[in-house]
């Protein structure tokens, strides 16, 4: 087995085990430890694009998910306060029905990944690189970059006035 | 058997099953979240592995623009659950059921 198959095997294992331990948690209930393992699963999917020749992608996977949006989280955690509230009992017949509805998801996925028409040794061909996901980014996909921006703009206002004391 | 685009495609399943696991079963807001944050975070490493596969960069590109948006719709996510607090004095949503008849 060669070095990026074997990287690959542990990250992706990584990533699903700090991804079980963000949604299912067997010391902790608290959102915090959920954010922490976020952040670990982010930072082994960053591992997973470096494979994947996105080098870029992983970077800003690693700025923005790992960076910026789980230090908002966290944010809201500590602004919220919780009291270290009552370990609720979780209700068996919903976690008994999520279970279902998610293993009938895994076995249609899987079973339509089987019956694919996909090469099983499909090359890898693509080499990404930063110029060109930047040509890509400011020629082809100008319009959809300053829409991004507006979005952005439009996501700051809204936040500021969603969190007003009184909403006039 | 060499790694090839089924391996990341069963990843990438496999971590949205996750999510999705997370958003039935967890009853506290905030981390129901962070497992819609999973599932987004498997939908771009499905669509990096076909771009790097395929040999066609568009798919990086809709990456980008999929983390642009998910930030965006962090801020404003976290933000209407901050709204909710103030309200409710909760993040469980057993506790929000004003909409049940």
């Amino acid at each position: 087995m060669t070095m990026p198959d074997m990287l690959f095997y542990v990250f992706a294992a990584l990533t699903l085990i700090f991804g079980f331990l963000v949604i299912a948690n067997p010391w902790s209930r608290s959102p915090v430890t959920s954010a922490m393992f976020l952040v670990l699963t982010m930072v082994s999917l960053a591992g997973l694009f470096v494979l994947l020749q996105a080098f870029f992608l992983a970077a800003v996977q690693v700025l923005v998910y790992a960076g910026a949006v789980m230090v908002l989280f966290l944010f809201v955690v500590m602004l919220l306060d919780l009291k270290v509230e009552e370990r609720r009992k979780l209700r068996k017949a919903g976690v008994a029905l999520g279970v279902v509805a998610v293993s009938g998801f895994i076995f249609l996925f899987l079973k339509s990944l089987l019956h694919s028409e996909l090469s099983p040794a499909a090359s890898p061909t693509l080499v990404g690189g930063t110029v060109n996901l930047g040509k890509l980014l400011f020629r082809q996909y100008a319009l959809p970059f300053e829409i991004v921006s507006v979005l952005l703009l439009v996501a700051m206002v809204g936040v500021v006035i969603l969190s007003k004391k009184d909403l006039r | 058997m060499n790694v090839g685009l089924q391996h990341y495609l069963v990843v990438s399943g496999l971590l949205f099953a996750l999510g999705l696991l997370g958003v039935i079963v967890r009853r506290n807001v905030l981390v129901i979240y962070m497992s819609l944050e999973l599932m987004l975070n498997a939908a771009n490493l499905a669509l990096v592995a076909f771009s790097r596969f395929n040999d066609n960069p568009n798919g990086q590109v809709f990456v980008f623009f999929v983390i642009t948006v998910a930030a965006a719709e962090v801020a404003v996510g976290l933000a209407l659950i901050v709204a909710l607090y103030r309200k409710r004095q909760t993040v469980q949503v057993e506790d929000m059921t004003s909409l049940k008849l």
